[in-house]
């Protein structure tokens, strides 16, 4: 079998970079749900220092000196920018697996033959071209391999053009590369996993490739074991193409500050609901149990702490928004303490079930507004969501919402928000007349490059 | 004089239009055969779904091209420029809507509108065409 994983880089600074070129060369960072914490870097962001995960107000200093720009989490261009890369990726092979928003799998057997790599440079030209984002691919005879070729790309590590692929490497060369890389980067092994095997002396990969099975399953899990396994090309991770059904659906955030008044917690738990259930209608199941959860900020010793959740089950599971948000409030007023300043709120739907799959009952039918939650979720799909809402969840722009002031606009979203293209002439400091084609004798050659043409010497 | 309709053999009262009456239920409809979707202007317009974007016109220097302020462009991605196609591009950090032109050695920007000036874009300057304009959508 053979796999590729092909990854955006630094995917939500990509797609920012594609709608405002003025980014491109400069320390860009995208910040998490209220402007928290840095979850996208560019290169030259991460060459500043800037951590993953570190916390914006403590980069100001360094982004002031270095001009590093901040930006909010941008949601609805990242998916889109997601679905059409997801889409392009599909014309490569028929077999894909949707991992994460940036990431898929493809199976190639029987899609390309010996040229993988001429392949995967194929993939990363037409999506540089189509879409203007940058992805790395990684090619390897099982799926936790292609993820480590991915690596090694990404790295620079094997080759410096995007683009490795394990099974065109000679045995010794792949030991020797894999020696090179800490264990803590294979797919799944975490830190912790990645420090306790750096202790029993597993620091590298190519050590637990070589290690003993038998002590891995029993110091650790058969995970590990099958992890090793895949990582010595015996495929135990099928290719999964259809993602499976959640289990349960959670839609939890922080306020864009303190809430302390009930009425504010109302609306954001009913915000919640709508967001989960929305979810929960779409992958076709109802909730037997709804929980709520609030909680004051851990990380703020001087204030009082408080931290209260409660669960509700339904009498019959249900996935209309208007009886899961009657659920989840009865839930809220019986866990709400005043006096308290709260960060977070939370609703998670328990106990799922295939709505088909439901016994019939005489009464639930009655109960539940099946057309309403039908009609509300067509026209939220084409108006965007929260068009049609229900009252709990107030009048929007409410202190509880998230903080996103650096928000750029939704250029593939929203009419009145499109990219503007100057036709103005004056933009270029270096225009000029020409009159004939005699006087542009020393320009440079027009190309075509890695699926962006350009007309320069300098861009690699 | 009450007439006869040829497919249900219902009478009609006169002046009753015949296809105006509602089919029978059970008796399929004479146009389900015939049932298309409707026109798009989308699939009229985008060859290319995953690689079309739309942007804004600001400015007037292309007005010769049929151009103008506030115009919607449908931009292809996919397509690739071709001498003297109509292309969105990147100057200097910045989108710029102009004609390409290939010249022997190097490329010019052509504004479409008398009294704005082409952009020559000579070594040291970075040129890099976003994508090919496909459409202009000008409101009357």
């Amino acid at each position: 079998m053979t796999f590729a994983l092909v990854d955006g880089n630094n995917f939500y600074v990509s797609c920012e970079r594609v709608f405002d070129p003025r980014l491109n060369g400069r320390p860009v960072v995208v910040l998490s749900n209220n402007d928290g914490c840095v979850v996208s870097r560019s290169d030259e962001a991460k060459a500043l220092g800037v951590k993953m995960g570190a916390p914006w107000f403590q980069l100001r200093d360094l982004a002031r000196r270095h001009g590093i720009v901040a930006l909010s989490s941008n949601y609805a261009l990242y998916a889109d920018m997601s679905n059409r890369m997801m889409a392009v990726l599909a014309t490569f092979s028929p077999l894909q697996e949707i991992y994460s928003i940036d990431e898929c799998f493809l199976g190639l057997d029987g899609i390309v033959g010996k040229d993988r790599y001429e392949y995967g440079q194929a993939i990363r030209r037409q999506v540089r071209q189509w879409l203007g984002l940058p992805v790395c691919v990684g090619i390897g005879t099982t799926k936790t391999l292609a993820k480590l070729a991915n690596h090694c790309a990404k790295k620079r590590l094997a080759g410096s053009d995007g683009v490795c692929d394990f099974t065109m490497l000679p045995t010794e060369a792949l030991s020797g590369l894999f020696s090179t890389i800490p264990v803590g980067e294979v797919w799944g092994v975490g830190p912790r996993l990645a420090r306790q095997l750096t202790e029993i002396g597993i620091p590298s990969v190519e050590a637990l490739r070589r290690a003993d099975t038998a002590m891995l399953r029993a110091r650790f899990s058969v995970v590990l074991e099958r992890i090793q396994r895949e990582l010595n090309e015996i495929p135990c991770l099928a290719l999964e193409e259809a993602a499976p059904n959640k289990q349960q659906i959670i839609s939890s955030r922080s306020f864009g500050r303190y809430v302390t008044e009930l009425a504010a917690l109302r609306e954001a738990v009913a915000s919640h609901v709508a967001i989960a259930a929305e979810k929960l209608r779409a992958q076709a199941s109802c909730a037997g149990m709804v929980q709520v959860s609030i909680r004051t900020n851990p990380h703020n010793p001087n204030a009082p702490q408080y931290q209260g959740a409660l669960a509700v089950p339904l009498s019959t599971p249900s996935d209309d928004t208007l009886r899961l948000t009657r659920a989840a409030l009865w839930a809220l007023e019986r866990i709400y303490r005043s006096g308290f300043a709260y960060q977070k709120a939370g609703v998670a739907l328990l106990e799922l079930s295939p709505a088909a799959a439901l016994p019939q009952d005489l009464f639930a039918a009655a109960r539940d507004n099946t057309r309403l939650m039908q009609a509300m979720d067509r026209i939220n799909a084409i108006w965007g969501r929260g068009t049609l809402r229900s009252a709990a969840t107030g009048r929007g722009n409410a202190s509880w919402q998230m903080k996103r002031e650096r928000l750029s606009p939704g250029y593939t979203t929203r009419w009145d928000q499109l990219p503007l293209v100057r036709a103005c002439g004056k933009s270029a400091a270096l225009a000029t007349n020409f009159s004939t084609s005699s006087e542009l004798t020393g320009c440079p050659g027009f190309i075509q490059r890695g699926g962006v043409w350009l007309l320069s010497r300098s861009v690699g | 004089m009450p007439r006869l309709s040829a497919e249900t053999g219902v009478i009609l009262p006169p002046g009753q239009p015949l296809l105006d009456r509602a089919v029978p239920a059970g008796f399929p409809s004479p146009a389900a055969d015939y049932f298309e979707v409707r026109l798009s202007l989308d699939e009229y317009l985008v060859d290319h779904r995953e690689a079309t974007f739309f942007v804004r016109v600001s400015g007037n220097s292309m007005t010769g091209f049929g151009i103008y302020d506030g115009d919607l462009l449908v931009v292809d991605r996919a397509l690739d420029p071709a001498d003297r196609s109509i292309v969105v591009a990147v100057v200097d950090g910045e989108f710029v809507v102009k004609q390409l032109c290939r010249l022997p050695d190097g490329v010019l920007l052509r504004s479409g509108a008398p009294g704005h000036r082409d952009i020559l874009v000579g070594e040291g300057q970075e040129l890099q065409v976003w994508g090919v304009v496909r459409w202009s959508i000008h409101k009357l």
